[in-house]
């Protein structure tokens, strides 16, 4: 079976980047494969790099703020590449508790806050990638 | 009598001359008990070690503080960083912070400000007014401080890559108000080096960066004497995950390439290097934190006089400003980071901070709320008028741990500096990721330590309890951005637009040679030129940074 294929990305102009190179060495760690694009990605240089790369999962990162505006851009064009049902995404970074229900409407699969642990998103990773061919 | 008793009469007469011109908070100090105390405790009988490792508050080598007698004089700026949303709502939160009692101001700005867009730029989207006040025009500066005399307070600008544009909009707003540039006090971060390793906003090459740095010491060590230029920063290396001894060595290895750019620019040490500050992060781990200020001041008083020949005391001072760790703050049981607050903040005041941050308790959550501010500004007021920590001057010298941490901070900061002046200095070693991944091994270190429980965080992986019901947080409204859309385009229908075209081209032209570019910013922010134009301007000639991959 081949590796899960993760892509980190920093959408926006956010340079808070501890927690997505924290993540990214947890989950190459725990034997996934770990793309990280740096930061300033716009969503649609992020969802053309998953393309790229085949990658089972996105995992967002910002602490800025502006995922309200961000996370649903990105998960709209992950619906328009038609992206939805091969491609978990998941995202993390100071994401106010009240604002979750509408980052999961948006189809973003779970938010994860401060102080989370690393194997907690292994975990949830391993046990919600989607099935693929 | 010896050579220290010598340096002790010497400090004596200093401190009488400063007492008379400025008489210290109290007559008498005494502890809550009536017990006197004075300025300052030393050993019963002071070797050369003493003399040369700890020495004489505001003497060389500065390790008991910049001044000498510390907070007996005055107690340090309470300095608490704010901005949101519009100018307008950001000068209300000021005006409220000076009338609560704060001392200076200090300005957040919003993400496309800190990297050169206007509010109507397509990468603006989502980010206009969430992490601090959007500013696209000195249209914004005059609205953020209307009503704010700016020859009675110091402003702080945590502003970077585009510093010098919006110093040049501080000094226009000033010069509206019949402020001249002698009379300006503040700082602007203008830290670059800093951006590429550690906080992300960066914007232009570290070459074309470094030049225009240099260009803003000359033109303020003319110009404006009182500003400090920069402020040499550790707090982001550390919240990106570095260690103590890793933000004293990456800090001062960042400040002696801003020395030796400047005077390989053909500026005088002595010029422009009393007007250099700092900037520190006050972590969880009390005494480690107290023993790491002192460490750096006595380290960087060595290299400048060692290494750079400095001769001016002023040079040789470090002078800084603390915020609390961000990064220590957590989501579950926020009330807990008041504690963790007050802690980190003591720390600050034990190592002798000049001004201080103390952050809010719900930073882990979102913006604070004013309720959070307003703890955070009171437990900075409890530590100075009620913890009597502040009447003598650097209460924990002598203490055996406090200076083996001391050195040994220094001595392991040493050894890094070696290692980055073997790279060819601190531009390089960033250049090359060196910076970048020592600092994030730091920070999976640390995360590793907390997932097995080795360092406990109560209320995370300890004594956790179930989920509290968030309070109240701060939102920002999304149609800041709309407005400030609007904005521009007015502004940009009544300008004088000739006169904006004439102003860059002239800074295009001064950006491709050799010349100080601070008087063409200012003549560009006051011909209401936008900070995206100026900056687009600068991305033409200089190009844009591009960031190595380190992981």
């Amino acid at each position: 079976m081949r590796k899960i294929r993760v892509l980190a990305a920093k959408p926006g102009l956010d340079g808070h980047d501890r927690g997505v190179k924290v993540i990214a060495a947890a989950l190459r760690d725990a034997g996934m494969e770990v793309i990280y694009t740096g930061l300033r990605q716009t969503p649609e240089q992020i969802v053309a790099t998953a393309i790229q790369e085949d990658v089972d999962v996105i995992a967002l990162s910002i602490l800025s703020g502006a995922h309200d505006y961000l996370f649903p851009e990105v998960m709209k064009m992950v619906k328009d590449k038609g992206l939805d049902d091969e491609v978990l995404v998941l995202g993390g970074g100071v994401i106010p508790e009240s604002d979750v229900a509408a980052m999961k409407e948006a189809g973003v699969a779970d938010i994860f806050g401060p102080g989370t642990p690393t194997a907690k998103i292994v975990e949830y990773i391993e046990a919600n990638v989607k099935q693929r061919d | 009598m010896s050579d220290f008793e010598q340096q002790l009469m010497a400090w004596q007469t200093k401190v009488d001359k400063l007492l008379s011109k400025r008489p210290e908070r109290k007559d008498q100090f005494a502890t809550i008990s009536g017990l006197p105390v004075d300025r300052l405790y030393l050993p019963q009988e002071p070797g050369e070690e003493y003399a040369g490792k700890l020495g004489l508050p505001g003497e060389y080598p500065y390790t008991r503080g910049v001044q000498p007698n510390m907070y007996r004089g005055r107690l340090w700026t309470m300095r608490q960083y704010a901005g949101f949303a519009t100018a307008a709502e950001s000068n209300q939160r000021y005006r409220y912070l000076l009338d609560q009692g704060t001392t200076g101001l200090s300005v957040a700005f919003d993400l496309p400000t800190q990297i050169g867009y206007d509010a109507d730029h397509k990468l603006a989207q989502g980010e206009v007014g969430k992490v601090g006040v959007s500013i696209s025009s000195l249209k914004d500066m005059e609205a953020l401080f209307d009503q704010i005399p700016l020859d009675k307070v110091s402003t702080s600008m945590t502003i970077n890559a585009p510093a010098a544009i919006l110093l040049a909009m501080y000094i226009a707003v000033g010069a509206q108000q019949g402020v001249s540039p002698e009379q300006l006090r503040g700082t602007i971060q203008n830290d670059i080096l800093k951006e590429y390793s550690s906080r992300g906003t960066y914007i232009f090459p570290p070459k074309p960066s470094m030049r225009v740095i240099t260009n803003i010491f000359a033109y303020c060590a003319e110009s404006v004497p009182q500003w400090n230029t920069i402020s040499i920063s550790g707090y982001h290396i550390r919240e990106a995950g570095s260690t103590a001894v890793q933000e004293v060595a990456f800090t001062l290895a960042n400040g002696m390439a801003y020395v030796k750019a400047a005077m390989d620019a053909g500026l005088d040490v002595d010029q422009f290097a009393p007007r250099l500050s700092f900037f520190f992060n006050a972590h969880s781990d009390f005494l480690e934190e107290v023993a790491k200020y002192r460490a750096a001041r006595r380290l960087w008083a060595r290299i400048m006089k060692e290494r750079f020949g400095a001769s001016n005391p002023k040079s040789l001072m470090v002078r800084f400003h603390t915020q609390t760790a961000g990064c220590s703050l957590t989501a579950q049981q926020p009330k807990n980071n008041i504690v963790r607050v007050a802690f980190q903040a003591m720390s600050a005041v034990l190592g002798g901070t000049q001004s201080l941050h103390t952050n809010s308790m719900d930073e882990a959550l979102a913006l604070p709320t004013q309720e959070a501010v307003t703890i955070a500004l009171r437990t900075q007021q409890i530590i100075g008028y009620e913890s009597g920590v502040t009447d003598t001057v650097d209460p924990l010298a002598g203490a055996y741990y406090i200076e083996h941490l001391t050195d040994e901070i220094e001595k392991r900061a040493e050894e890094y500096i070696s290692k980055i002046d073997e790279m060819g200095g601190a531009v390089e070693a960033v250049e090359q990721g060196y910076v970048q991944r020592e600092i994030q091994d730091a920070a999976y270190e640390y995360q590793k330590a907390i997932e097995t429980g080795a360092r406990v965080v109560v209320g995370v992986n300890k004594f956790a309890t179930a989920k509290e019901s968030p309070g109240d947080i701060l939102r920002v409204d999304p149609k800041v951005r709309i407005e400030q859309m609007e904005a521009l385009a007015a502004l940009k229908a009544e300008r004088d637009n000739a006169a904006v075209e004439k102003n860059l081209a002239a800074l295009k032209q001064a950006a491709a040679g050799e010349d100080n570019l601070m008087p063409h910013f200012l003549s560009c922010v006051q011909s209401y030129a936008t900070l995206g134009e100026i900056c687009d301007t600068l991305r033409g000639v200089f190009g844009e940074y591009q960031a190595p991959t380190t992981i």
